[in-house]
């Protein structure tokens, strides 16, 4: 009987290891009773890699992963098996196998069944269940043996024995050395098994551990709770993910960490201390930075394993690990950016914990960390990737360098002297800190550790390697467009050469960061980057630029008052230090100095004539810090005549121009939108072309002055703090001033000149000169011009009033406009007198002098001496461009209107009217023009001057009749505003005849007459004998207006000739209407009576001796014709309405004409209207003023017909118009002809009388209307 | 220790207010160097559709003793917060809020017809919301 086989087999599984994991070997035992032999002889046959991955279910929902099972085998030992509180992992077995050989029952129940069930009690006794029996067939060994069981037998005897309920925990192998599909098949069924036993034991162990780990973390309030403890139970559940390839679960486990940890360190800070963390806070003795070429960082993790790890150890540790595992993960820019972050928090928890750091430890720790994490990223990824990436890495490049500087200037590498002792002890201390160099880095021609030492060793090798990396770093921050921050580091490397003394390094990149600056509008950095600038540019020796600098900063409020009192006096000092040397000029821009603010003229509105003085005072900000004492301030000014302008006449410019003078400077905006302010204003101004012919405008535009200014190219790489070429103009035109002190905030500066040459002036430039130093504003905006005009004398007369009226005397104001001629002592206005116009002199005259824009004036007394033809107005003496303003006043005597007194039948004489005054409906007044003819001593042409008078009143008369007696009316209507007073109407026959009398029945009192208000005087007129045919009158009545008291003079009155004929009434028409036969009144509808008498009242007149008039000796007759007409249409004339009859010439000869009229309506109606004509024949030569012609061709009238014939006028006609429109077709024939009979000859006596009319019975409706 | 600072679409400081005043130089060039940050981010984003943008940018780059972050309007104003890295109390959420209670003061101040976009804020309202926001953090 053989020996029971107690050599114990383990099986040791592992996941595939990459290579870098492979420094730890985790190995999990399997037991296998059995033969070692057996093992040993099987175990070559073992299928080798690869292996298909197994699907790995876990616990808590996690997702499945598909992992790679490798397993190792080792021999089963009891002391393998865990105990109890094991924490660990992968130290211990995860499945135990027992192989058996055996297929004798005897040798079975002998041996290998005790065998077994000791094996068994073992793994129960350490609570390992995970096991597995494996039974190998051999049939060359069944053959050998007789007493063999079937096979079936033994393994169902060890299922029964030991596998209740656990038959899968008993596996046969069969043959397993031949090449048999069978034994194949058998291989591959043990296999599966065997992983899928290894992986359930490994999940379960894996749970168990994980659940064990979160009890121990739970703890962690308790006192003894360490935190590295917990560290290495989480970090070992990291490293099997890390085995099983999982980095991502992996890497939570160390950012687990990382967060508890930092939540300690920030509940720390927080005064919630925990006993563990303070062991943390001892102080840092080593600041070799990270190290992450190795996977694991033995050296670090026994630290923390031992509790001894500083906080930077444990930070370092657990970086390491994370950067590991990211960059399995293909995530090296993670790398980066955590490896910032773990930065900046170190340098963060080690202040919060109050943790004591020698000066420069953590630069130093920080820039050998940026390096290395740089390298190591650097070291894994191609140039390809890194060039793609650069926004990732830039940020440890500027960390690296900024720290580099630190340290540089902390060791006193960067003092032009370089360093002291007492640097260079400090630097022997950080270089102590460092260490020795770690084995992986050491044989390398680079390396953090190196560059720091190297760097850390002479002041050259300092400025080499910071040079180096801050040009790297601004390249890297450039090329990804970050230029605000390359500027920033930027101007760090300036402030280095700065110290290094080399300023003209130092200058590109302060003009650089200036200018993204200036161009973003940011106040504080400019001024901050300025004041560099000003240092660097004192000491390259730019003196424009200095100044320029100096200049800015001295106006700059975001310094302090001694700082900008400094960079003021450093300008102050220069301009003093070279004033010996002429010749030599700095010209710098004006608006640092000083800023225009508003400029006011004198005389305000900028025109001043020729000769004349001009004032202009500028308000002046001063933005310097202290006085400034100026040598001369300056205007140039640009002068140009446009001659063909209107626009530049005088009297353009005197009245046009704005009065107030005074021109606001838009304030120069401070810095913010740069980009506005870097352009100059531009200076517009309006053109207008006119043709030459008509001088009509033919163009008109706007031009831009300064275009060469604005659209030239922006050259990319000047500078704002040079001065941009101030081009200086030199001009034959300046306004100056001496001598001025600028005082901070606003001064008035005041230029005077002497106008010259008459055109504009234009102010150009503006110019301060401070000894050789010159500040010019090289283009005032917006445009301020003044103008100079020189003129011409000239005499204006014009009514003071809207009009003159005539008759009353009028004031006439006088304006001389001097221009260049000065009037003197006795030059005086000869004015030609003329007849009608008289000029009233009285007492003293007062001329008002004036300067032409209208500041000053005074008064002077002036004379009048009138001659008979001449009145010579003595002018006052007065200076060229000035104005004399005077008032004389002025009567126009009043002509008697010459009236149209041919036709004394019409009641308005047609006043004589200009041509345009015909066309207004309203009355106007007639006018008188009067021309005067004045000599002006500065011409010996005299100047005429035509003044025109209204007459204020217009006359009118009529004749009324009574029976035979007779009035004359005159209505005397006020056609002007004024009031008058009327008084002494009178009213004279100029032929003076004998016997006829005048009688007035006016009111005798002096007659107010209102404006636009109208006044009638009556007289009768009386006669003894037979009366003239005519009769001239002429009205006359004083008048003076009514406001004014007592005039000085005695007026003309105002007179009114006309004529009056044929006023003796010849004939008498009454007419009467009677009713019908039989009715009492009238009815409408029903036909009435008219009975018309016409009487002569008088015998043989001088008037009727006409065409008309006939017969002879005694007895004549004249022809007359009447008419019936009712105009109103109240009558319908039934049968003739007209007729001609012969009138004997004999006093009381009557006439009488009954007609039929019917009346259209009821009541009071006025009789029709009777009208009597004058029937001429038609041999008259003499021709009618009526158109007669055409009325009787219409009537059909017969001129041959019986004289005594009464016309037959056709009936019913009486509504229409008599009067017919057809003219001319009949012209030249022979016609009679009418003539009406002036209102003086015929007195209708029953004018005015009224019929009632009733309505006619049967009308049933009656028309009411009703308005 | 803090600044908060709104910029304008052309990158000039419309509202800088900084406590305390010492560090008033350092953190304007802190803040005009965060402007490539967020130059960089708004262009990242700048295909994505106007009302699904998220104006809250987030940390712009942190440094060793400050955290900046930033925000952009759709005007693209933008804010920018400077806080003190020790001030661990506040969180993304926090300064989330407060960047959208900073918007709602700007808008005001827009909405106020006497201000010219692109003036300087002067107003006193935001002065004091500013004021606020300062004492919350410190």
């Amino acid at each position: 009987m053989k020996a029971p086989l107690q050599n114990l087999v383990s099986t040791v599984m592992r996941p595939l290891f990459t290579p870098l994991s492979a420094a730890f070997c985790l190995l999990s035992t399997c037991s296998c009773a059995g033969e070692q032999n057996l093992f040993t002889s099987i175990y070559p046959r073992f299928p080798a890699a690869p292996r298909e991955p197994m699907e790995w279910r876990r616990s808590y929902g996690r997702a499945p992963k598909m992992i790679h099972l490798e397993s190792n085998f080792v021999q089963f030992k009891e002391e393998l098996l865990p105990k109890e509180g094991n924490k660990a992992l992968l130290t211990f077995p995860f499945l135990h196998i027992y192989w058996t050989e055996c297929c004798d029952t005897e040798v079975y129940k002998a041996t290998v069944k005790d065998d077994l069930t000791k094996w068994q009690n073992v793994l129960k006794a350490h609570g390992s269940v995970d096991w597995l029996i494996v039974v190998v067939e051999n049939d060359a060994k069944k053959k050998n043996k007789t007493n063999i069981l079937p096979r079936t037998s033994i393994v169902d005897k060890i299922r029964n024995d030991f596998c209740n309920k656990q038959s899968d925990r008993c596996v046969v192998l069969s043959d397993p050395l031949k090449d048999s599909s069978r034994t194949q098949e058998s291989w591959n069924a043990f296999l599966t098994k065997l992983r899928t036993l290894l992986l359930m034991s490994f999940t379960k162990n894996l749970g168990k551990f994980e659940d064990d780990m979160r009890t121990l973390r739970e703890k962690r309030t308790e006192p003894g709770w360490s935190f590295c403890d917990y560290f290495m139970v989480q970090e070992e559940l990291a490293f099997v993910f890390e085995m099983l390839q999982q980095f991502e679960d992996a890497l939570v486990q160390y950012d687990e960490l990382d967060a508890l940890f930092s939540q300690y360190v920030v509940n720390f800070g927080a005064g919630d201390g925990a006993n563990w963390l303070t062991f943390f806070c001892q102080p840092v003795k080593s600041w070799n930075g990270l190290v992450l070429r190795k996977p694991i960082d033995m050296e670090k993790r026994e630290l923390v394993q031992r509790r001894e790890a500083t906080l930077l150890d444990l930070r370092s540790y657990l970086f390491s690990r994370q950067c590991t595992l990211l960059l399995f993960l293909q995530r090296p820019w993670e790398v980066a950016q955590r490896a910032l972050e773990l930065l900046h928090s170190c340098v963060q928890e080690l202040r919060l914990l109050e943790v004591s750091v020698p000066p420069g430890a953590l630069d130093c720790w920080v820039f050998l960390s940026c390096l290395e994490v740089l390298q190591r990223i650097e070291g894994c990824c191609d140039r390809a990737q890194i060039d793609s990436n650069i926004a990732h890495m830039v940020g440890l490049w500027s960390y690296a360098t900024e720290k580099l500087k630190s340290l540089g200037y902390l060791c006193g590498l960067v003092s032009e002297k370089g360093p002291d002792s007492e640097d260079l002890n400090r630097t022997v201390d950080l270089l102590a800190g460092l260490g020795a160099e770690r084995p992986e880095t050491a044989n390398a021609a680079q390396s953090p550790y190196k560059k720091l030492k190297e760097a850390l060793s002479s002041v050259e090798a300092f400025e080499k390697h910071y040079l180096d990396l801050s040009q790297a770093t601004i390249e890297m921050y450039t090329s990804i467009g970050r230029t605000r921050s390359a500027r920033l580091v930027g101007k760090d490397l300036a402030e280095f050469h700065m110290r290094k003394r080399s300023p003209q390094k130092a200058e590109s990149y302060l003009q650089g960061a200036l200018k993204s600056y200036l161009a973003e509008g940011w106040a504080l950095p400019v001024t901050h980057t300025r004041k560099q600038l000003a240092e660097c540019q004192k000491h390259l020796g730019q003196v424009e630029n200095y100044l320029q600098t100096s200049s800015l900063l001295a106006s700059d409020h975001h310094l302090t008052e001694e700082e900008r009192e400094y960079f003021c006096q450093e300008i102050l000092s220069f301009a003093r230090g070279s004033a010996d040397s002429p010749g030599h000029k700095v010209v710098l821009p004006m608006h640092s100095f000083a800023q225009l603010q508003d400029l006011l003229f004198d005389p305000p509105n900028a025109v001043v004539h020729a000769g004349g003085i001009l004032s202009l005072e500028m308000t002046m900000c001063s933005q310097m810090p202290v006085p400034v004492q100026v040598d001369q301030i300056t205007v140039n000014v640009h002068f140009s005549i446009e001659k063909n302008s209107y626009r530049k006449t005088a009297e353009w410019l005197t009245k046009h121009k704005t009065p107030n003078g005074i021109i606001h400077f838009p304030a120069e905006g401070s810095p913010l939108p740069a980009a506005q302010n870097s352009l100059p204003a531009l200076e517009l101004s309006e053109v207008f072309e006119r043709s030459p012919s008509d001088n009509s405008l033919s163009t008109a535009g706007i031009i831009c002055r300064n275009v060469h200014m604005l659209l030239r190219r922006q050259e990319s790489g000047s500078s704002l703090e040079v001065p941009s070429g101030v081009a200086l103009e030199d001009g034959a035109h300046v306004l100056k001033c001496s001598s001025v002190t600028l005082e901070p905030g606003a001064n008035r500066v005041a230029f005077r000149t002497q106008a010259k040459e008459p055109g504009t002036y234009t102010l150009r430039q503006l110019c301060a000169t401070v000894g050789p130093v010159w500040f010019v504003l090289p283009h005032i905006y917006p445009i301020v011009q003044y103008d100079v005009y020189s003129q011409e004398p000239q005499l204006h007369v014009e009514p003071l009033a809207d009009s003159l009226l005539a008759g009353i005397p009028q004031k006439v104001k006088f304006t001389v406009t001097t221009g260049h001629y000065t009037v003197k002592n006795g030059d005086s206005l000869q004015l030609s007198n003329v007849e009608a116009m008289l000029v009233l002199c009285q007492g003293e005259n007062r001329a008002v002098i004036y300067s032409n824009s209208r500041e000053e004036s005074h008064t002077a007394v002036f004379r009048i001496q009138s001659s008979d033809k001449v009145t010579s107005i003595g002018l006052p003496a007065t200076p060229a461009y000035h104005v004399i303003e005077f008032e004389l006043e002025v009567l126009s005597l009043p002509s008697a209107p010459v009236c149209s007194g041919e036709s004394a039948t019409l009641g308005t004489p047609e006043p004589p009217r200009k041509q345009k005054d015909r066309q207004r409906g309203a009355p106007c007044m007639v006018t008188t023009d009067h021309k005067v003819s004045i000599d002006c001593p500065w011409s010996i042409y005299s100047t005429v001057i035509a003044l025109t008078f209204n007459v204020p009143f217009r006359t009118t008369h009529s004749l009324l009749s009574a029976g035979t007696r007779k009035y004359i009316q005159v209505c005397v209507q006020n056609l002007s505003e004024l009031d008058f007073q009327l008084a002494e109407s009178n009213l004279v026959d100029t032929r003076d005849t004998a016997n006829l009398q005048l009688t007035p029945l006016n009111v005798p009192s002096p007659q107010h007459i209102h404006s636009k208000q109208s006044v009638f005087f009556v007289w009768e007129l009386k006669w003894t004998q037979e009366p003239p045919p005519a009769l001239h009158c002429q009205f006359s009545v004083g008048f003076s207006p009514a406001s004014e008291e007592r005039l000085r003079i005695s007026l003309k009155p105002y007179t009114y000739q006309f004529q009056v004929e044929s006023f003796f009434t010849l004939y008498n028409v009454k007419a009467e209407v009677l009713p019908p036969v039989g009715a009492e009144y009238c009815r409408t509808g029903s036909l009435c009576s008219l009975e018309v008498s016409i009487t002569r009242l008088a015998d043989l007149l001088e008037v009727d001796r006409d065409e008309a008039l006939t017969g002879s000796d005694e007895y004549f007759c004249t022809k007359l014709m009447y008419e019936v007409v009712d105009n109103s249409s109240n009558w319908a004339v039934c049968g003739k309405s007209c007729g001609v009859i012969s009138m004997p010439v004999a006093a009381q000869a009557t006439h009488r004409v009954h007609m039929e009229v019917m009346p259209l309506f009821a009541g009071y109606l006025p009789l029709p209207d009777v009208r009597l004509f004058k029937y001429l024949p038609h041999h008259s030569a003499h021709s009618s003023q009526l158109d007669a012609d055409s009325w009787i061709e219409n009537d059909s009238l017969s001129v041959d017909k019986h004289p005594d014939d009464q016309l037959d006028c056709s009936s019913m006609r009486s509504r229409g118009s008599v009067y017919s429109a057809s003219s001319g077709e009949h012209k030249g024939l022979p016609m009679p002809r009418l003539q009406a009979l002036p209102t003086g000859q015929v007195f209708n006596s029953s004018m005015g009388t009224q019929v009632l009319v009733i309505p006619s019975q049967d009308d049933h409706v009656l028309e009411v209307s009703v308005t | 220790m803090a600044q908060i600072a709104v910029i304008a679409k052309e990158n000039y400081p419309l509202y800088i207010r900084s406590t305390p005043m010492e560090n008033e130089l350092k953190f304007h060039y802190m803040v005009h160097t965060s402007l490539d940050v967020v130059d960089e981010k708004i262009s990242a984003m700048g295909k994505a559709l106007v009302d699904q943008r998220e104006l809250y940018l987030g940390l712009l780059y942190p440094t060793e003793d400050y955290k900046v972050y930033g925000y952009v309007t759709n005007s693209k104003v933008k804010f920018v917060m400077v806080v003190d890295s020790s001030n661990t109390a506040l969180r993304d959420n926090e300064i989330r809020s407060m960047f959208r209670k900073l918007h709602n003061s700007y808008t005001d101040v827009m909405c106020n017809p006497f201000y010219n976009p692109g003036d300087r804020i002067q107003s006193r309202a935001f002065d004091n919301m500013v004021t606020s926001m300062m004492i919350q953090v410190c």
